[in-house]
């Protein structure tokens, strides 16, 4: 077994881990923007992963080409995100971090049950879009084409958020307001509909998150719950907030699942939570994070 | 300008404000002055809509602002400058700047506003690309008035602008209240240091524990040893 770990085969497991970590990265970022912002822990954002993986099958089985629910899934899913926030999370505002986690820990089961009831307790597979099956030669071997496109994929959503974030006024409103939302409040700005915005913008980037993985593991109601736990793991090394936090964490964490499943399989699982206990006691905020922030 | 009738304001069971009255009128510096937990800052604070319980009248250009939240009276014309300053930290000077125009009519104009600002405030001219944080603490208050001021409101309210600034700073900041006002600027200035304020003010009202004690124009109070012995000495 040993002989077999050739620096080509660690490189080829490298990227596997950054395909693996990029799911991370699109799930934590929105994680760490919706509590940057809003304070609040979304419990539910597994859910909406899981919601955008399904709303892309039913989207493929009705006839829509894969891109285009590229496009449709986040957008479809975001709305409901618009909705959650609107309806049940902005009654909970000033009323401390625990009850919209509570409610969006509840939220996460109620989604999952109602898919179920819609789509069935089975999971279903997801076939790779035909123009990305196969694998490329990337000098060190050949990689499933699929993974690299997931890798391109987060690298296109994370620079149009950056631009978005650093280059727009709504960008500039978002930065200032996770920051100190009384200012931007006291500067014209209605806090309240960034709040629902950001929301939207956070959940359906869980929902992209999900359509891109189906592929990679199919499609079922509990595909949400684990990566949800990974995903928590990511924004507290990362730093609770920090979108550069999220970003390296993220692919951080996903090639020590990927290096571990090869050196050690068993200790994959317990590898992410393994990370998170050093870095908590090394850096207890995180990379990024600001100390203080849940006080 | 600004007419505010019994102003009641409460902080969680605590009765703050019991009636506060008081008038400015355009192109005045009308200072607030008392001793601390007078109720000065949550005077502002009430006026700007930032506290969740108040009753009373507030009325701004002849528009009731009751029930008006805090960023509709921005948009009203009604400027504030909090105490500690509070720039954003991440952000650049350039960046705290078109924060105050991002929610504003005036946005297009941007790139003007900035340039007038940097005449205004030559300190920040050199600044505007530099992250707001490593600033000295006299450049911050400058930042966050430049801030208050940019979209051209009908009236600014400061409070404690000089707290914990070098005196040489100072006095560039109350001369720059003196310009202000020439040009026509009416401003409501909460003071700690009442000597100074009192100096550029036209009126004052002296607050303590939640009403207006006394209302005197701001040459008779400065003369007036014995109310400021009362109601300001710390």
């Amino acid at each position: 077994m040993l002989a077999a770990l050739t620096p080509d085969l660690i490189a080829m497991q490298l990227f596997t881990g950054l395909a693996l970590g990029a799911v991370y990265v699109l799930l934590s970022i929105g994680l760490s923007l919706i509590f940057g912002m809003l304070t609040v822990v979304n419990f539910a954002h597994g859910a909406f992963y899981m919601i955008g993986a399904y709303v892309g099958l039913y989207a493929l089985s009705i006839g829509v080409n894969f891109w285009v629910a590229l496009l449709l899934v986040p957008i479809a899913v975001g709305l409901i995100g618009l909705a959650v926030e609107r309806v049940l999370i902005r009654p909970l505002y000033g009323r401390g971090i625990d009850y919209p986690l509570l409610l969006t820990f509840g939220l996460g089961y109620v989604m999952i049950e109602v898919v179920r009831i819609v789509f069935g307790r089975t999971g279903y597979p997801f076939d790779t879009p035909e123009l990305l099956q196969g694998a490329v030669d990337i000098w060190v071997g050949y990689f499933p084409l699929y993974r690299l496109f997931v890798i391109a994929a987060t690298a296109v959503v994370l620079i149009g958020l950056y631009i978005f974030l650093e280059k727009t006024s709504f960008g500039l409103i978002i930065r200032a307001g996770a920051r100190d939302p009384q200012i931007v409040r006291i500067l014209g700005v209605d806090v309240s509909k960034v709040w629902l915005i950001v929301f939207g913008i956070g959940t359906g980037i869980a929902g992209l998150a999900g359509l891109l993985a189906a592929p990679l593991q199919g499609v079922a109601p509990e595909m949400g719950a684990t990566i949800l736990a990974e995903a928590f793991v990511v924004t507290v090394v990362g730093g609770m907030g920090s979108l550069m936090g999220a970003v390296l964490a993220g692919l951080l964490v996903g090639v020590v699942v990927s290096m571990t499943s090869l050196f050690a399989p068993e200790m994959a699982k317990v590898s992410i939570f393994a990370l998170m206990a050093i870095v908590l006691l090394v850096r207890p905020q995180g990379f990024f994070g600001r100390a203080g922030l849940m006080s | 300008m600004l007419k505010v009738e019994a102003l009641n304001a409460w902080y969680g069971p605590s009765h703050v404000l019991q009636g506060i009255d008081l008038e400015i009128r355009k192109g005045e510096i009308v200072c607030l002055i008392g001793r601390n937990g007078a109720g000065k800052t949550t005077t502002l604070k009430s006026i700007m809509g930032l506290l969740s319980k108040t009753t009373g009248s507030v009325v701004f250009e002849g528009q009731e602002l009751r029930g008006r939240p805090a960023h509709l009276r921005y948009g009203a014309g009604l400027a504030y400058v909090p105490e500690e300053r509070r720039i954003v930290p991440g952000l650049t000077v350039r960046e705290n700047l078109s924060l105050g125009l991002v929610a504003s009519s005036l946005k297009k104009r941007e790139a003007e506003l900035i340039d007038r600002t940097k005449r205004i405030f030559p300190r920040l001219a050199e600044r505007l690309d530099q992250t707001a944080i490593t600033m000295s603490g006299g450049e911050q208050q400058m930042l966050a008035i430049a801030r208050a001021m940019i979209a051209e409101p009908k009236l600014i309210m400061m409070d404690e602008p000089s707290e914990g600034i070098m005196p040489v700073l100072v006095d560039e900041m109350f001369e720059l209240f003196k310009t202000m006002k020439a040009e026509g600027q009416t401003i409501l200035l909460v003071e700690q240091n009442v000597e100074l304020a009192l100096g550029i003010a036209d009126r004052a009202y002296v607050v303590d524990q939640g009403v207006i004690v006394h209302e005197a124009g701001a040459a008779a109070l400065l003369a007036d040893a014995e109310i400021q012995e009362r109601y300001c000495s710390v």
